[in-house]
């Protein structure tokens, strides 16, 4: 319970960027790993010094889930999603596991991603996975936010936990990024607010019940106590600008895309924590 | 607190009024610095209302970025922008409303919103396009209750 003292503190004051954030020195070990949840910002983040994993903002309760995979409620979805791995779908009566070995062939994919393919596509791990369902098993697409995808997603992701996230934003991926920029940055909806105005200026202040973090989405996908759910990247995006009364990009479309190679880049150097838990 | 109860009370008896009259969000003159002198109904806010607007997440919602310990019994009180106790001792009516019709006037850059302004938004969910967030009168209302935190 660190964190309320500390509100007391910052209670009433304006934005204060690089003010004390609460739990800052409380630490995240997942079955006995020890997790990166604050570190120097990338070169590239010119308003911030330091950047924090959004468990640090969480309540002991929820941090606590998130620390045995026992207490995780997100390992039952993981847990559907290894029997999926096996299950033959599709005209080519092939299943995952048909051509991937394992999950675990997919470790250290998670935290290079989005990144830019061969043919300077910018691509997802959706994109990867529908890719193999449709050109390669005959099956049909999952939906972007869907059950299934999210598990898979999730499950493919906790391959990487632990592992520093590297996402390349220079070479060919820089003008995406740029655009991702761009978006965080703009003002939206009635209510007129950016990303930024919420995770860059205000982080660790109160917003009414929510304490504010920086956006980091190197936990996703996200079980969440409020849906008991897995919650994919761009479902959060899209929760966040409805917040604020602004129409969302469309879940797996280009704006979406470059917003999540953006984000990702301002966790570079913060530990791969899949499948998270937030309230 | 006792200023707070005869407003409403007064409120009471013309809070019915027509608001057929009011000021539309492009019509507001503002001053030099964002403070806007006429009411944009002619009515005479009504401060108990002000007070629940104060605090719905759909309408003001002013609790979600300001502690007010006039309302103590609420137990979420956001802390992005100042603490609003005795907020009536810093600013005059015309203040208030200015920043309550649009704060951007006076605090540029602000991540306030404008709570009387319907125009130049970006991506607006449709049901919202065109529309303020509050109305004239709701408007009116809040500066009503505003104008009784005087410590
Ligand atoms: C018929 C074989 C086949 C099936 C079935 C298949 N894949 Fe693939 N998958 C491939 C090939 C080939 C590639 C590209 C080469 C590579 O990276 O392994 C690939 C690439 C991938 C990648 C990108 C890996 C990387 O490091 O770039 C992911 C993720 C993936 N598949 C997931 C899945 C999932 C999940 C399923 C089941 C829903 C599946 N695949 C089914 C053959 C298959
Ligand atoms: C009105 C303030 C506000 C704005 C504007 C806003 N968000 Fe959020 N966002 C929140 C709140 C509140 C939460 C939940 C608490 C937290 O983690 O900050 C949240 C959570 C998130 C999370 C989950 C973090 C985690 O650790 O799981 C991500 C990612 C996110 N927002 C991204 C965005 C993006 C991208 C934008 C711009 C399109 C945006 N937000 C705009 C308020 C906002
Ligand atoms: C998203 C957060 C947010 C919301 C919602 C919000 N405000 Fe503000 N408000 C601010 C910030 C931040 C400031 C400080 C001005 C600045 O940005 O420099 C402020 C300043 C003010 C001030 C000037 C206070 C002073 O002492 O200088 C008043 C009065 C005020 N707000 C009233 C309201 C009312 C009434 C509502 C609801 C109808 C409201 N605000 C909703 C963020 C908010």
């Amino acid at each position: 319970m660190k964190f309320k003292k500390l509100i007391t503190v910052v209670l009433g004051a304006l934005a204060i960027p690089f003010a004390a954030v609460a739990g800052e020195d409380s630490q995240l070990t997942v079955e006995g790993q020890l997790m990166v949840t604050s570190v120097a910002a990338p070169a590239h983040m010119e308003n911030v010094d330091k950047i924090f994993s959004g468990w640090v903002f969480r309540k002991d309760e929820t941090q606590a889930l998130q620390m045995d995979d026992f207490d995780n409620p997100a390992f039952i979805f993981i847990d559907k999603a290894i029997d999926t791995f096996s299950k033959v779908e599709g005209t080519a009566g092939k299943a995952c596991v048909s051509c991937h070995e394992s999950p675990e062939v997919f470790k250290g994919l998670r935290a290079s991603m989005p990144r830019v393919n061969s043919s300077g596509e910018l691509e997802t791990i959706p994109e990867l996975v529908n890719g193999c369902r449709t050109e390669r098993m005959g099956a049909e697409k999952w939906k972007w936010s869907g059950g299934s995808m999210a598990g898979i997603v999730g499950l493919i992701g906790l391959q990487s936990r632990g592992m520093s996230v590297d996402v390349t934003i220079d070479g060919p991926a820089s003008s995406m990024w740029e655009k991702g920029k761009e978006l965080y940055y703009t003002r939206v909806g009635q209510l007129n607010m950016s990303c930024a105005n919420c995770h860059e200026d205000n982080y660790g202040n109160m917003i009414r019940a929510d304490h504010l973090s920086m956006g980091q989405i190197n936990g996703f996908p996200t079980y969440r106590l409020k849906n008991a759910k897995l919650n994919t990247i761009h479902g959060r995006f899209k929760g966040c600008m409805k917040n604020i009364r602004a129409t969302p990009y469309k879940e797996g479309g280009d704006e979406f895309k470059a917003l999540e190679l953006y984000v990702a880049s301002r966790s570079n150097g913060l530990t791969v924590e899949t499948p998270s838990v937030r309230n | 607190m006792k200023i707070f109860a005869k407003v409403a009370f007064v409120a009471a008896f013309i809070g019915s009024a027509s608001f057929a009259g009011s000021i539309t969000p492009s019509d507001v003159t503002f001053g030099e610095d964002g403070e806007v002198t006429a009411s944009l109904t002619g009515v005479v806010g009504d401060a108990a209302n002000g007070r629940k607007l104060f605090m719905n997440r759909k309408k003001g919602n002013c609790l979600a970025c300001h502690v007010n310990s006039e309302m103590s019994e609420q137990s979420f009180h956001g802390e992005v922008g100042p603490e609003l106790d005795g907020v009536a001792a810093r600013w005059n009516t015309a203040e208030l409303r200015g920043i309550l019709v649009n704060s951007k006037m006076m605090f540029e850059g602000t991540i306030m919103p404008s709570f009387y302004w319907d125009s130049g938004y970006e991506r607006t969910l449709k049901k919202f396009v065109g529309k303020t967030i509050l109305e004239a009168q709701e408007v009116e209302d809040v500066l009503a209750y505003l104008s009784t935190l005087k410590e």
